[in-house]
C-alpha cells in the first residue's frame, strides 16, 4: 500500500522547496491523511490510535514523575507520598501514570486478541505481527520495571521474585544462575543499588518501544491494514481515505476508551494495584501472598502451575515467545474468525483460558487453583501446538465475499460501485 | 461429513472440561474462622462520595485521645488538618493544637552541632511517641504500632467470593466507584474484638479479633463500650464504640488520601466534557461516513 500513487501537492513556496530537500509534508500526507485504509473497519481497529496515545501520555507524565521521584531505597517510598500530596496536581499525576500503565497493557491486549480473531498475523503481516510483540515484550519489562519504583512492599517483593527466577539457571549451569542474579541486583540481596538501576531502565524503555512503533506503523503501511473480512483491497471502493474517515472514527474510539482510563483515574486511582504497596519495603517481612499486577497474573499463573522451577521459567517465557511462531503454527488460509466457523469458537475458548489463567494467578498455588491453572496451562499451549496447526487442515471455511465492497454494500451495491468508478 | 467430525470434536472437548470439573478436587473451605469484615456504605465512598467534616472533625478527636498514645501520622501534618477537604479547623485552632503537641519533633543540629528538641509547628508532621521503630518495639514488648497515615490505603479484604460470582463483584465496585474495603477492614477491626472462643490457643499479650488475619493481635482494644470518647453536644453525633470507630476510620481514610474530594470532584467535569466530546465526535463521525455510502 505504501505503493499507493502519492497525491501531495505542496501549497507554498516554503513546502515545495521542503519538499525537494526532506519530503517530510509528502511523507504526512501520503501516510496518514490519503492513505487507503479499508472501509469496513470496526471499532476494534481503533486500538492502535489509542495505544499509541497511551504510548505519549506515559512519556510525558513519567517525566514530570520523574522530575519529582527520588530513586533510592531510603528516599523512593516518601517521595511518592509527597508527590501524593505536596507536589500540585500530583495527586492527579500519579494516577494518570500508574492506571495509565493498566490501561495501556488493556488496550494492548484488545489489539493483540483482534489480531488473533481476524487473523492479522498471517502473510504478509508477519513482521508486523513480530515487531508487535517485540513492541509487548518490551511494554512487560517497562512495566515490571516501574512498579519496583514506588519501593513499597509489593514492589520490594516481586522484584525479588522475578529476578529470582533466573537463579533456576544454576540447574542448566553450575553457577551461571546465581552470577545472573546478582548481576541484575548489583550485590548479593535486591537493594537500593537495584533500585537505581531499574530507575535508569525503565526511563529508557519506553523510547525503545517508541522505535518499534515507528518500525510496527512503517511495516503497517507497507502491507496495509487487515480488516474484518481478511481480504486485501483490490478496487478502488474497497478503501477510504484515512482523513477523515479512519481518524473520525479512531476520535470515537480513543474518547470513548478514555471515558474508561479517567474513571479509574477520578474514582479509583488504587482499584488496580496492591494495598501491600502503601507499607514500605521491608525486606524482613515477606508478605503472606506475593501478586504482580493484573496484566501479568496469567504467566504467573503458568510459571507457578509448573512443580520444576527451572521448567515453570521456561513455560513462562514460552507463553509469550511462542507468539513469534504465530503466523507459521496457524495453516489456514482464511484469515477471519468471521469465516472459520470452527477457529471461531477455539478463539473464544482460548480468551477464556487466558482469563481462567489470570484469575487463578491471584489466587495461592496450592489445592484445586494449581490442579486448574495445569488444565489451563495445558490447553494455553495446546490452543497454538495441536488447535491451530490442526484446525488449518480440517476446518471447512465459509465462503468468502468477493471484496471489501461486496461484504459492505451486498452484489448490487458492489455493481454500482463498479458503475461510478468507471464513470469517475 | 467434515462438519459432522467437527461437531463431534467440538463435544469431545466438552465432555472432557464436564469430566473434569466432575472430578476436580474440591476448593478448600476456609479452615477456621473466617474474617469477618462488613461492606459499609461511607460518605466518602463511591463515585459521588465526599468526606463528611464534621465526621472527620471527631474522627480526629478519637485519634487524638486514644491513637496518638501508640501511633504517629508522619505523613500528614499539622497544616493539612485546617485545609479543604479535611476536618478544616481553624488554623489558629491548628496551630494551638501543634504547640501543645504531647510529642516534640527532633530537629538540628544547632549553631553548637546538638541535636535540639522542639514543639511541632504548622508545617511538621503528626508524630507519635516513638523516635523509630526500635523504641516503639522496646516499650511495646515487641509489636510494633505502625504509622497511620496510609492505614487505610494499605489494608484491604480478599475476596472470598466463589469464581463465577467473583466478577459481578467486580464489575459492581469498578461501576459505583467502590474502593473502601480499607476503611472496611479498619471499621471491622476496631469493633471486632471478642473474647477468644473456647479451643483457640492465643499467644501470650494477644487479644482475640474477628476482623484481623488470623485473628491474634497484640494491640489491646483501643475503644470498647465501656470505654468510648464522649463528643461535644454540637458535634453531630453521640459516642459510642461504633461512632468512634466509623469516625477514626473516615479521618484516617481522609489522611491517606487527602485529596479525595478535589478528585471526585474535578472527576465528574471531566467526566462531562468526555462525555459530550466524544457524542459530538461521533456525531462528526456519522456524518462523514454519511458521504462513504454512495
Amino acid at each position: 500500500m505504501a505503493a499507493h500513487e502519492s497525491t501531495y501537492e505542496p501549497k507554498s513556496r516554503f513546502a515545495k522547496w521542503m519538499d525537494d530537500r526532506l519530503p517530510i509534508g509528502r511523507m504526512v500526507h501520503d501516510q496518514f491523511v490519503d492513505f487507503p485504509t479499508p472501509r469496513n473497519l470496526n471499532y476494534l481497529w481503533t486500538f492502535g490510535s489509542i495505544l499509541t496515545f497511551f504510548l505519549m501520555a506515559q512519556i510525558l507524565t513519567g517525566i514530570v514523575l520523574a522530575m519529582h521521584y527520588q530513586a533510592s531505597a531510603a528516599d523512593a517510598f516518601d517521595s511518592i507520598e509527597r508527590i501524593r500530596r505536596d507536589v500540585n496536581y500530583g495527586w492527579l499525576l500519579r494516577p494518570l501514570h500508574a492506571v495509565g500503565a493498566s490501561m495501556f497493557f488493556l488496550a494492548a491486549y484488545i489489539h493483540i486478541f483482534r489480531g488473533l480473531y481476524y487473523g492479522s498475523y498471517k502473510a504478509p503481516r508477519e513482521i508486523l505481527w513480530i515487531i508487535g510483540v517485540l513492541i509487548f515484550v518490551a511494554m512487560m519489562a517497562t512495566a515490571f520495571l516501574g512498579y519496583s519504583l514506588p519501593w513499597g512492599q509489593m514492589s520490594f517483593w516481586a522484584v525479588t521474585v522475578i529476578t529470582n527466577l533466573f537463579s533456576s539457571l544454576d540447574d542448566l549451569i553450575s553457577g551461571l544462575g546465581t552470577t545472573v542474579v546478582q548481576w541484575l541486583w548489583g550485590g548479593y540481596s535486591v537493594t537500593g543499588v537495584t533500585l537505581t538501576r531499574f530507575y535508569s531502565l525503565h526511563y529508557l524503555l519506553p523510547f525503545v518501544i517508541a522505535g518499534l512503533v515507528g518500525m510496527h506503523i512503517w511495516a503497517l503501511h507497507v502491507v496495509g491494514q487487515n480488516n474484518p473480512t481478511g481480504l486485501e483491497l483490490k478496487t478502488k471502493s474497497d478503501a477510504v481515505p484515512m482523513h477523515p474517515y479512519a481518524i473520525s472514527k479512531d476520535a470515537v474510539g480513543m474518547f470513548v476508551f478514555l471515558i474508561v482510563f479517567l474513571w479509574f483515574v477520578f474514582f479509583l486511582p488504587d482499584y488496580l494495584g496492591h494495598s501491600d504497596n502503601y507499607v514500605p519495603a521491608n525486606p524482613m517481612v515477606t508478605p503472606p501472598h506475593i501478586v504482580p499486577e493484573w496484566y501479568f497474573l496469567p504467566y504467573y499463573a503458568i510459571l507457578r502451575a509448573i512443580p520444576s522451577k527451572l521448567l515453570g521459567v521456561i513455560a513462562m517465557f514460552s507463553s509469550i515467545g511462542i507468539l513469534f511462531f504465530l503466523p507459521w503454527l496457524d495453516t489456514s488460509l482464511v484469515r477471519s474468525a468471521k469465516y472459520r466457523p470452527l477457529y471461531k469458537w477455539f478463539f473464544w475458548l482460548f480468551v477464556f483460558t487466558c482469563v481462567a489463567l489470570g484469575y487463578l494467578g491471584s489466587k495461592p498455588a496450592e489445592g484445586a487453583y494449581i490442579f486448574w491453572a495445569r488444565v489451563f496451562t495445558i490447553y494455553y499451549f495446546a490452543h497454538f501446538l495441536i488447535v491451530l496447526p490442526v484446525l488449518g487442515l480440517i476446518e471447512k471455511p465459509k465462503k468468502l465475499p468477493g471484496s471489501i465492497t461486496e461484504d459492505v454494500l451486498g452484489p448490487e451495491g458492489t455493481a454500482a460501485a463498479a458503475a461510478a468508478g468507471k464513470r469517475g | 461429513m467434515k462438519k459432522l467430525v467437527s461437531t463431534y470434536s467440538i463435544s469431545a472437548i466438552m465432555a472432557t472440561v464436564i469430566s473434569l470439573v466432575a472430578t476436580a478436587p474440591v476448593f478448600a473451605a476456609g479452615e477456621h474462622v473466617p474474617q469477618h469484615v462488613e461492606r459499609l456504605d461511607w460518605s466518602f465512598a463511591g463515585v459521588g462520595g465526599q468526606h463528611d467534616r464534621a465526621q472527620l472533625q471527631r474522627g480526629f478527636q478519637v485519634f487524638q485521645q486514644v491513637c496518638t498514645a501508640c501511633h504517629g501520622l508522619k505523613y500528614v501534618r499539622f497544616r493539612n488538618l485546617s485545609e479543604s477537604g479535611g476536618p478544616q479547623f481553624p488554623v489558629e485552632a491548628v496551630k494551638g493544637l501543634a504547640a501543645s503537641w504531647p510529642y516534640q519533633i527532633t530537629d538540628g543540629p544547632n549553631d553548637e552541632g546538638k541535636m535540639i528538641e522542639r514543639l511541632p509547628g504548622l508545617a511538621d508532621p503528626i508524630v507519635g511517641p516513638y523516635k523509630n521503630d526500635q523504641e516503639a518495639r522496646a516499650v511495646q514488648g515487641g509489636a510494633l504500632p505502625p504509622d497511620l497515615s496510609l492505614i487505610v490505603k494499605a489494608r484491604t479484604v480478599e475476596s472470598h467470593a466463589p469464581w463465577y460470582t467473583h466478577w459481578f463483584w467486580m464489575l459492581a465496585d469498578i461501576a459505583t466507584g467502590y474502593e473502601e474495603a480499607g476503611a472496611n477492614y479498619l471499621y471491622a477491626l476496631l469493633t471486632g474484638y471478642e473474647e477468644a472462643p473456647a479451643g483457640a490457643e492465643m499467644g501470650e499479650g494477644m487479644y482475640y479479633n474477628l476482623a484481623f488475619p488470623g485473628h491474634q493481635l497484640a494491640m489491646a482494644p483501643p475503644l470498647s463500650n465501656d470505654n468510648y470518647i464522649e463528643y461535644q453536644p454540637d458535634a453531630g453525633a453521640k459516642g459510642s464504640l461504633d461512632q468512634n470507630a466509623k469516625d477514626v476510620t473516615a479521618f484516617l481514610a481522609w489522611a491517606a488520601d487527602p485529596s479525595l474530594d478535589a478528585r471526585k470532584k474535578l472527576g465528574w467535569q471531566v467526566l462531562l466534557y468526555l462525555l459530550i466530546t466524544t457524542l459530538l465526535l461521533y456525531a462528526v463521525k456519522k456524518r462523514v461516513w454519511a458521504r462513504a455510502k454512495n
